[in-house]
């Protein structure tokens, strides 16, 4: 009799947080097995963890290796300064060359030929002090890109949370209650779906100061309005037909319990995908607004090119390539890494993707 | 059909006096008013300003000024621009909306298309190099910084290869002593091109019946207008101006379709994964029909839909791809303009843009609407 009783007692003794716990480790490992089958979304995670490295390693650079002066992405300042040889004198320049040597006459350096000058060179090339050159105002391009790492995945974070939060919350509760309030939301996410974003941002950046903070606010409330709310409802409508949800009322569960122990949890992998297309939005559309010099930011991915292209080298072709590349490379990579991770989690959440 | 035009009309007139009343609001919440332009200038005295802001009807109440701009809205009377004094908001629009709507509609259409074409194949060969290698480079289109897309299309095909123009909407060499206006022209290509497209729908609908052999008649038909089409434009004096209005369209064009196509592509491709599962494609193979039919008649038909339906969301994608690509090429078209007159703080061209840019996402919404009505035989027997 007691040894029938020991396996029973084993369960009770162990606490409900382990077993959740390992309920929840069995389920991750489950799903990691699925997601890692698809090597488009192992590819997008490690892009995604590089950045994370390079935002992490950067204060790190700054305290110990780098001086500050010269260094700071927003005003550090290094002075580079090359040597050329005077050759000839040009009074109509036709080529590049002579051009510098019309610029040195202007300056009423009055050099000869044969002289050897010291000029100011910025943008610099790429060298073993600027691992990738400097901007046309003396600055470090690395340091700018990885600086501005950080703010990107703050400003990706801060909108994905605030977008999952309204467009979970209020996809579960118009299909919960449905009626008046779910023809409300459903009307105001058609209204957002149809306006494209980035031309209502342009005018708000005219009118007002965008910080990145309000950005992040303003495209996680006009997103989770609108077409992430839509998805998530049309989710909460299967799950609210389920029979444990049933089962929870018969138990004497009020209408706000069920949402939002019952109904929201069920939501939760399909925000968590969504999250992921969130942050590709919210990176792109600061890029481009920034790009345009709408917003109030000291440095981001997208000013590095607007400072680039307001001191002209935006047609510069390949010669000044690190103004230019490194910058439009990074945007591109991390919203493309977050967008594969959202479409492997997108093969995990929706099984009839899977190959089998 | 007719009652469900009536519905999206109405709706898209409430959604329109929604949006206005949105921007009034959003206008109004700001501090101060116009005649705080003069704040720091001695020679204007407080009476001036008080004669500007009564000749404005400023100082009405929110209430009558509100219902005075939406009556103005109505009208058509969207204000007076402040960099291109005294010029109307409307007249700006009406010269440069035809620009940014071929943009558009030849972007959305080339797009649609290519991602359709290519989603299907992807799903069709599942597996292997080529899924990979489309997958990722259909994402990083899908996802690369528009701007510097275009900067990399323009050193590509201006600067390295030299087959199409940095920018701009014509040659201004080209265009001395022209005898037409720019415009004239422009619009009578999107004539041309409206007319051509009717012209070809309508050989398709009445071919279509015909059994397979005979269907030679719609590509000889379709080549016999596009000759024709060619034939009176070269004849005409209007040829090499439009020629070079042409030109200056291919990059901009070839830009936005590049960038927008992919979105197409990944979505053709998952629901062609779903409907493949489908029992009738089993069937449709049983029978032993050919793989391109059972691909072409019976999986990609189907998974059309969902693509057709998520071509809303593609097209408020291709206008925000349509502004980026206007201003990096200088496309002088309605995004440029919302973008410049942001830049210079001229808000009555602002909001004048943006209000053209919901119009447009509106209509081309019903339009998506109507096309979906024709395409799925369950509404058509219900409506």
């Amino acid at each position: 009799m007691s040894q029938a009783a020991e396996p029973f007692d084993s369960i009770r003794t162990e606490p409900l947080w382990r077993v959740r716990l390992k309920l929840a480790w069995k389920g991750f490992r489950k799903n990691w097995a699925l997601f890692a089958e698809n090597k488009i979304g192992i590819i997008g995670l490690v892009i995604i963890v590089m950045f994370i490295f390079m935002a992490l390693l950067h204060p790190i650079l700054m305290g110990w290796l780098w001086d500050p002066n010269v260094y700071d992405p927003v005003i550090g300042y290094d002075e580079i300064l090359i040597e050329k040889q005077v050759v000839e004198e040009v009074t109509e320049p036709t080529t590049q060359v002579q051009v510098e040597i019309a610029e040195l006459d202007y300056f009423h350096l009055n050099p000869q030929v044969g002289d050897t000058i010291t000029i100011l060179e910025q943008p610099a090339p790429p060298s073993s002090k600027h691992v990738l050159g400097t901007d046309p105002l003396g600055r470090d391009v690395l340091s700018q890109l990885m600086y501005s790492t950080t703010s990107e995945f703050l400003l990706g974070i801060v909108a994905a949370l605030v977008t999952v939060i309204i467009a979970t919350t209020i996809g579960a509760v118009a299909a919960y209650f449905g009626g008046f309030v779910d023809t409300f939301f459903m009307r105001v996410a058609d209204l957002l779906i149809i306006m494209p974003l980035i031309p209502v941002l342009i005018l708000m950046g005219a009118l007002i100061n965008l910080q990145l903070f309000h950005l992040a606010i303003i495209i996680g409330i006009l997103s989770g309005f609108g077409g992430t709310t839509l998805i998530i409802k049309s989710q909460a409508l299967t799950v609210k037909v389920k029979p444990f949800i049933e089962a929870a009322r018969v138990a004497g569960g009020s209408d706000w319990h069920i949402i939002f122990t019952h109904l929201i949890p069920n939501l939760l992998p399909l925000s968590f995908l969504y999250m992921m297309f969130t942050v590709t939005t919210a990176i792109f559309l600061e890029a481009v607004l920034s790009f345009f010099g709408l917003m109030d930011v000291n440095m981001s991915w997208g000013l590095m090119i607007n400072v680039a292209q307001s001191q002209g080298y935006l047609l510069s072709g390949t010669r000044y390539w690190w103004l230019l590349f490194p910058a439009g490379a990074a945007i591109t990579l991390l919203c493309s890494a977050f967008y594969l991770v959202g479409r492997a989690l997108d093969e995990v959440v929706n099984p009839r993707l899977r190959r089998r | 059909m007719l009652r469900f035009l009536a519905v999206r009309l109405v709706q898209i007139v409430l959604l329109l006096l929604v949006f206005q009343t949105l921007l009034f609001f959003m206008l109004e919440a700001l501090p101060g008013d116009i005649s705080n332009q003069f704040i720091g200038n001695p020679d204007i005295p407080p009476e001036a300003k008080q004669k500007i802001i009564e000749r404005l009807g400023l100082d009405k109440p929110i209430g009558e000024r509100y219902l005075n701009y939406l009556r103005n809205f109505v009208r058509g009377d969207l204000g007076v621009s402040y960099v291109f004094y005294p010029r109307e908001v409307m007249d700006i629009i009406r010269e440069r909306a035809p620009r940014t709507i071929v943009l558009f509609t030849t972007a959305t259409l080339v797009s649609f298309y290519l991602g359709f074409v290519l989603g299907k194949q992807l799903a069709w060969r599942r597996g292997g190099l080529y899924e990979y290698v489309a997958t990722i480079g259909g994402t990083i289109l899908y996802t690369v910084f528009t701007p510097w897309f275009g900067l990399i299309m323009i050193w590509l095909f201006s600067f390295k290869l030299g087959l199409f123009p940095v920018g701009g909407f014509l040659n201004p060499q080209k265009w001395s002593g022209a005898p037409m206006s720019a415009n004239t022209v422009f619009n009578r290509i999107m004539l041309t091109a409206v007319v051509l497209s009717a012209l070809v729908t309508v050989l398709y609908y009445f071919t279509r019946k015909l059994s397979p052999w005979k269907r030679e008649v719609r590509w000889a038909g379709v080549a016999l207008l596009l000759v024709a089409t060619i034939g009176i434009w070269a004849a005409s004096p209007y040829g090499p101006y439009a020629l070079d209005i042409l030109h200056h369209l291919v990059l901009p064009v070839l830009t936005v379709t590049l960038v927008a196509f992919a979105g197409t592509m990944l979505l053709t491709r998952n629901s062609m994964l779903e409907t493949l599962r489908e029992d009738y494609i089993l069937t449709a193979r049983a029978k032993g029909l050919s793989e391109k039919v059972v691909r072409d008649k019976h999986a990609a038909r189907n998974a059309m839909l969902p693509v057709v339906t998520s071509l809303v969301l593609g097209l408020a994608f291709v206008i925000s791809g349509g502004i980026i690509t206007e201003t990096i090429f200088s496309w002088p078209g309605m995004g440029q303009t919302l973008l410049q007159a942001s830049l210079t703080e001229d808000i009555p061209l602002a909001v004048g843009a943006l209000t053209f840019v919901a119009v447009l996402a509106l209509f081309a919404h019903l339009i998506v609407d109507i096309l979906y009505f024709y395409l799925d035989p369950r509404m058509r027997s219900q409506g």
